[in-house]
């Protein structure tokens, strides 16, 4: 039992570091946006060209937007 | 044709539309022009994933007469809102309307990455976005414009201090909710140590470290977290008020003192678990309170386009873009076809059709010619003005107008928050009690008097009480948000359930406010398709409303010479060889001789196309009643309900609207005060007002009545002084919230009555020194604990009937 002793302190550290992280997460702005960032990780970023009928758009890039 | 939904914003497409665009090789059916270019503008900048990403249907695109952005690069203009970084880069923070998604995000960004040094970040959550650019490179009208070219409207909005205020609360109040939450869950950690240990034995020295890693953990949340409950109950006491956050920090702060003085003796018992939940809870309901208002917010923060920035002022040296805010009266102006006018003034030269639904609601052109009086933000249609100022900024009319709020607001009706007129009796009540306890135990055994009166003011605690509201308003003002109907104000839910009467404004809110074609009737030996194709000629490129309708028509125009505007009258050009008009019957009679033809009977607006040997056929233009509107009214009737309509429009087109959907009550041609004063007339009578409206003319009676919605395309202005904004433009939500409104109050009710049978029960047997304080910490929790799940009930119970999503998309994460 006597190792609460060090446990109990111990949980109370690790709380304090998770405390300056959130506070830290939240300071620089990583949840101003979070209907966007909850869903970033599904669009795909890449640019490859997606293997869809369409791939002859991505060629055609540019076209549609000269004026 | 099969019923179908356009693939780009969810509408109906009309019948007889055909605006296809081909989207991953599958042709998507648009429900018009402005939809079919902006879905080609995606695709065709190879962009169409934007459609497998996107979670919510895009914003209908128009094709309605729009700023000229060229304004926008005028030094004066930009002086207001465009600063220079280091790098000699320009950055602006802007508006963009019409962001519906994430997805949105995704595809502005990559977009507007294809114009060379530009760079852009958009906040989903707060509509905004900021833009830098190289002003060697590219012109700031020509990022707006690659906006406008995806379906989305950045502009300048001058509110930079107020979304910063924002942010800031929103930060402050994270922080405050994630440390009561993180504080919250290791205090019951060591709580529920602490109550095993009360059942199979515990050493005292475990029993004072428990205590005082709970002190220590419980600190942050009462000195850090639970601030604003103190402040906002003090300034309450300062005005003599008592609400809700009275109780609220007295019952923080004694349980809290009370556990770190039975700390320090090692006698009594502690509550640090309770304390940390109760204001975890509260904290979190007033977190998801303030992201509802800021999200309205954000909704409406584009109030300054009503006028345009810029005007051009014809002076001695010529014509010369200055910005409207230093024009002065007598100052004479250009106003091109197609732009809105800035200031109030009269006619100097020219003759044109003048939209004046600013005013008076209706959408029908006005005709103007020198000498007429013109107003700020009516819309030029037909020819060139040259316009003589009279007023500008709050001197106009439309200021006027806007004005009216301000008077209709202070004697709107109002209704107390229940919890807040409990609040006052309560607190009084429990302090009364509690000194009448103190002071008989002081006199039956003065070492039990603290504790037992402690237990007192801890059982009471008013979680349950100051629970019960909140949390059955977030859950259903998230039920409100999925059926499209965000709410602004917090009376909305509770004025919703006893409404007695709603009133309809008419273009706009019962019907779509956009012209659409009806029935052909062709003349002897020429076919209908034939009457469309030359009626659509004759009005191609023109900026009435009508000439929208004919946008409609596809297939080969034929061309037209000497085309023009008649004004107030329709148009006229030269098809093959021959002078054609279109419009009032007796435009044609002046070109053709002879009497006036007599349009099809029905009462309904016909347009006469013919040429010189005569009538060719008549056309018929309406505006469409919205889809649904109808159930919509016979399930508001059915809810006992009374139904009005009160339109600014001619009483004849008022009538047949009133007529096509059943409703008794109507009244047209009524002026913004006529509005007013109808529904203030109502109010007297006792009646609680539910009004709906779009346009400016709506303004004041909305805030004039005891709760309002602004359909979703409403203007700014509108938008920003309704109580609650209709942003699916679905009128059948209208019943559905009302519903969920009666029910909302009923859990309130079931909720409160709980809260306070609780005391009533717990009060006397803690008094009586019968409540070991265990008991009263787990009475508080399980109390608190029942009153959430009770409004969790509204999220379930309102979940068939709601409105289906659109097939092809994920669903909404949350």
């Amino acid at each position: 039992m006597e190792s609460l002793y060090l446990l109990i302190p111990l949980s109370l550290v690790v709380l304090a570091i998770a405390v300056a992280i959130f506070f830290w997460a939240v300071n620089s702005g990583q949840y101003d946006d979070i209907d966007r960032e909850g869903e970033r990780i599904l669009f795909d970023e890449d640019g490859q060209p997606q293997s869809t009928p369409t791939a002859a758009d991505d060629d055609a890039q540019g076209e549609g937007r000269g004026d | 044709m099969a019923e179908q939904d356009c693939y780009h914003c969810g509408l109906p497409v009309p019948a007889g539309a055909d605006y296809p665009v081909t989207i991953q090789g599958l042709a998507r059916a648009m429900c018009c022009p402005g939809c079919q270019a902006v879905a080609s503008a995606i695709v065709d900048g190879g962009l169409h994933r934007f459609y497998d990403f996107r979670s919510q249907l895009s914003a209908t695109a128009t094709t309605d007469q729009q700023q000229v952005l060229e304004h926008y690069d005028l030094a004066a203009v930009q002086a207001d809102f465009v600063h220079r970084n280091e790098d000699g880069t320009l950055a602006a923070d802007l508006f963009v309307g019409g962001i519906t998604c994430a997805a949105c995000a995704w595809l502005i960004e990559r977009h507007l990455a294809k114009l060379p040094g530009v760079a852009v970040t958009v906040n989903v959550s707060s509509h905004r976005c900021r833009v830098s650019w190289q002003p060697d490179q590219v012109k700031l009208s020509t990022i707006l414009q690659a906006f406008e070219d995806i379906g989305y409207r950045a502009r300048p909005l001058g509110d930079e201090a107020a979304e910063q205020q924002r942010s800031r609360e929103n930060k402050a109040w994270l922080l405050r909710l994630g440390l009561a939450g993180l504080s919250m869950m290791q205090a019951g950690h060591a709580a529920i140590g602490l109550y095993f240990g009360a059942y199979t034995g515990i050493d005292d020295e475990w029993v004072a470290m428990l205590r005082w890693v709970s002190l220590v953990l419980t600190i942050p949340v009462v000195c850090y977290s639970a601030t604003p409950f103190y402040s906002a109950a003090w300034r309450s006491l300062k005005v003599g008020h008592l609400v809700m956050d009275v109780p609220v920090s007295l019952a923080i702060i004694l349980a809290f003192v009370a556990s770190v003085w039975a700390t320090l003796t090692n006698t009594g018992e502690v509550y640090y678990d309770s304390v940390g939940m109760f204001a975890f809870l509260l904290l979190l309901a007033r977190y998801l309170e303030m992201q509802v208002r800021h999200r309205n917010e954000h909704h409406t923060a584009s109030l300054v386009q009503l006028i345009p920035p810029v005007a051009i002022r014809i002076g001695d040296d010529g014509e010369q873009a200055v910005p409207v805010k230093s024009l002065v009266p007598g100052d004479r102006i250009l106003v091109a076809s197609g732009e809105t006018l800035p200031c109030d003034g009269t006619v100097v030269r020219g003759a044109s059709e003048v939209v004046e639904a600013v005013l008076t609601g209706e959408q029908s052109p006005v005709a103007k010619h020198p000498g007429a009086a013109v107003s700020a933000g009516t819309v030029n249609l037909a020819n060139p003005l040259e316009i003589r100022v009279a007023a500008i900024g709050v001197s106009t009319r439309l200021a006027a107008i806007l004005n009216l709020v301000g008077a209709a607001e202070a004697v709107k009706p109002r209704r107390a928050a229940v919890a807040d007129r409990i609040a006052g009796w309560f607190v009084a009540g429990v302090l009364l009690i509690t000194a009448a306890v103190a002071a008989t135990w002081y006199l039956i055994d003065p070492s039990r008097a603290f504790w037992i009166s402690l237990s007192v003011l801890v059982v009471t605690c008013p979680c349950a009480l100051s629970l019960a509201t909140p949390t059955a308003l977030a859950v259903a003002t998230g039920e409100l948000r999925k059926l499209g109907l965000l709410i602004r104000k917090g009376h909305v839910l509770e004025t919703l359930a006893v409404v007695e009467r709603v009133i309809f404004d008419k273009t706009g809110t019962l019907t779509q406010g956009r012209m659409r074609l009806g029935a052909v009737v062709p003349a002897a030996g020429i076919d209908g398709e034939e009457v469309l194709v030359r009626g659509a000629a004759l009005e191609r490129g023109a900026a009435h409303p009508i000439a929208h309708a004919f946008a409609a028509v596809t297939g080969q125009l034929p061309p037209v010479e000497q085309q023009q505007v008649v004004v107030g009258q329709g148009v006229s050009g030269i098809i093959a060889g021959e002078p054609h008009v279109l419009g009032k019957p007796e435009l044609l009679a002046r070109l053709a001789g002879g009497p006036v033809a007599e349009p099809p009977p029905g009462g309904r607006q016909w347009l006469a196309l013919g040429n010189a040997r005569g009538l060719l056929g008549w056309i018929e233009v309406k505006d469409e009643l919205r889809p649904r509107a109808g159930q919509a009214l016979a399930e508001l009737t059915a809810l006992g309900l009374q139904v009005e309509l009160l339109s600014g429009d001619r009483p004849a087109a008022a009538a047949t609207v009133a007529t096509a959907l059943g409703m008794a009550e109507w009244r047209g041609g009524a002026a913004p005060e006529d509005k007013l004063q109808r529904v203030q007339q109502l109010q007297a009578g006792g009646q609680r007002v539910l009004m709906v409206g779009d346009g400016i003319n709506d303004v004041p009676v909305l805030s004039g009545a005891d709760v309002s919605v602004a359909m979703g395309d409403a203007v700014d202005v509108t938008r920003l002084h309704a109580d609650s904004l209709l942003v699916s433009g679905d009128l059948e939500a209208l019943p559905a919230a009302v519903r969920i409104a009666r029910r909302t109050e009923t859990i309130i009710r079931q909720n409160l009555a709980w809260a306070l049978g609780y005391n009533l029960l717990a009060i006397p047997l803690a008094a009586m020194g019968y409540v070991p304080p265990w008991a009263a910490a787990i009475g508080m929790s399980s109390s608190s604990l029942i009153v959430v799940v009770n409004a969790l009930r509204l999220a379930r119970t309102s979940r068939p009937g709601q409105r289906g999503g659109h097939p092809q998309l994920r669903p909404q994460l949350a």
